[in-house]
């Protein structure tokens, strides 16, 4: 309660004090972004039985669900593909949304689970990324990145935060991938998929996966694995976008629109599994 | 589901940790090391709520090293096992209790015996010539009743830890993705294969 008290009695100090500079105060100002905690006993119980639905199946707070992202290294660096469809419970809110999120030139994050909260804090990563450049003087690791990240997200746990993203970079090491979620897990990888599509995308993924794939063809991969899995996962689709990460940074290999995709890929033939033999033709239209 | 299994043996301390780094139905990694180095003869295996596991191995780790940065001796085993189950007990009647089973296997350099810590949530601290956490613990026990005695060597271990492993692979229904085997002992940590 004092913590309440003391912001009231300050703001009322300080009101119609219009010079910014004087009050600018740098340790403030830098700091983490602070939030106003329920005053209750037990905060993370209390967040837990509004937010949670598992345990509680009447919380108040429901939150946007339902993504396919995916991110895998290659001989070329990295592909980050994604789908664009937000889904409110089972009502799509947008199917324009970018769940790509361009921390920097050099680092991307994926977003999936709650749109609010990767959203906030895959800025404020980029914002605290910004800073460490200014103060080291050369660009921040994406390890270091992933972990400053994962520890804002962990200083939260239990209280509702819903996220699960990847880190995708390149910094002196190579290219590097890290999958950070809102439960404070953190790991290292070459190949992640994130969301509720992510079991299709998987799919996919890892039976035509190649590390030696040609930058186009493994575009091309990424691309077809977030297809597959907006196909079939009802809270995945709209446009289909994807990112090549490479030594100088990521570039925005451009977006589909998942019907036209669809359509292009019906006419294909479906690639023979077996060696070197033709492919069978199956979905001919003439 | 995660399993970590630990034993003693005449000179050594062998461990075993499986290596799936998994989220509800989806194993994201299968080559994870659930372990980490609290000095140059102990190492701590940890299971349990992800991101808590982590976190606190590192808080330990850290502690581990300032203490022996600030008084410029290594930390035995039993100490370590000692201060981790402290810290365990206070964090369990706190806001937010770390929710991670530890198994602290080491070499004691100053009296040149093995040591295996079994600690839980809730801030156990048991010193036991072998133990297991998690369902795999189920399996692998027995095994362990049968054929563990004090003074193995590390052959013998190894077949040990073989036959849990099997046990594991045919008789519990998840599959684990893979094993990692470590031995502490007088020349420090070394992963071995078996």
């Amino acid at each position: 309660m004092d913590s309440i008290v003391n912001k009231f009695k300050r703001s009322t100090s300080t009101w119609g004090d219009h010079n910014m500079l004087v009050n600018f105060d740098v340790t403030k100002e830098f700091s983490l972004p602070s939030f106003d905690i329920p005053p209750c006993h037990n905060p993370i119980e209390f967040l837990k039985h509004n937010t949670d639905e598992k345990s509680n199946a009447e919380c108040r707070i429901k939150f946007k669900h339902g993504t396919t992202t995916l991110a895998f290294k290659f001989q070329g660096g990295i592909i980050v593909s994604v789908d664009s469809r937000a889904t409110t419970g089972s009502v799509i809110a947008t199917q324009n949304i970018r769940k790509i999120i361009e921390i920097n030139p050099y680092l991307l994050g994926t977003m999936a689970g709650g749109a609010a909260d990767c959203t906030f804090w895959e800025r404020e990563l980029g914002r605290r990324c910004r800073l460490y450049e200014l103060r080291n003087k050369e660009r921040i690791s994406v390890s270091a990145a992933s972990k400053l990240l994962g520890n804002i997200v962990y200083s939260f746990k239990g209280m509702g935060l819903s996220m699960g993203t990847m880190v995708v970079g390149w910094d002196k090491i190579g290219p590097n991938i890290y999958y950070v979620d809102a439960d404070g897990t953190r790991l290292k990888g070459d190949l992640f998929s994130v969301g509720s599509g992510s079991p299709f995308a998987y799919g996919v993924l890892d039976s035509a996966y190649d590390f030696d794939l040609s930058a186009h063809d493994a575009a091309e991969l990424g691309r077809r694995a977030v297809y597959h899995a907006a196909h079939r996962d009802s809270a995945s689709g709209g446009n289909i976008h994807v990112y090549h990460v490479k030594q100088s940074g990521w570039e925005n290999l451009g977006f589909r629109d998942f019907d036209d995709l669809h359509w292009e890929y019906q006419d294909q033939p479906k690639p023979s599994i077996i060696g070197d033999v033709q492919p069978m033709m199956l979905n001919i239209q003439d | 589901m995660e399993f970590l299994l630990g034993m003693t043996g005449k000179d050594f301390t062998l461990t075993i940790s499986d290596t799936a780094a998994t989220r509800s139905i989806i194993v994201f990694k299968n080559d994870e090391d659930k372990s980490l180095e609290l000095n140059k003869h102990v190492l701590m295996l940890y299971s349990g709520s992800p991101g808590d596991t982590l976190h606190f191995a590192e808080y330990i780790q850290r502690n581990v090293k300032l203490y022996e940065i600030k008084n410029g001796i290594e930390l035995t085993p039993k100490a370590t096992a000692t201060f981790t189950r402290r810290e365990m007990a206070t964090s369990l009647r706190s806001r937010k209790p770390y929710n991670v089973n530890l198994l602290i296997a080491g070499y004691d350099v100053t009296t040149s015996l093995p040591h295996l810590y079994w600690i839980d949530h809730l801030g156990t601290n048991a010193t036991m010539p072998y133990a297991a956490h998690g369902y795999g613990a189920f399996y692998t026990l027995g095994i362990l009743d049968k054929y563990h005695r004090p003074d193995i060597s590390l052959d013998e271990a190894k077949a040990i830890a073989k036959k849990c492993i099997e046990e594991l692979k045919t008789r519990f229904f998840i599959n684990l993705s893979g094993f990692k085997v470590k031995v502490s002992d007088k020349d420090g940590i070394r992963e071995i294969e078996i």
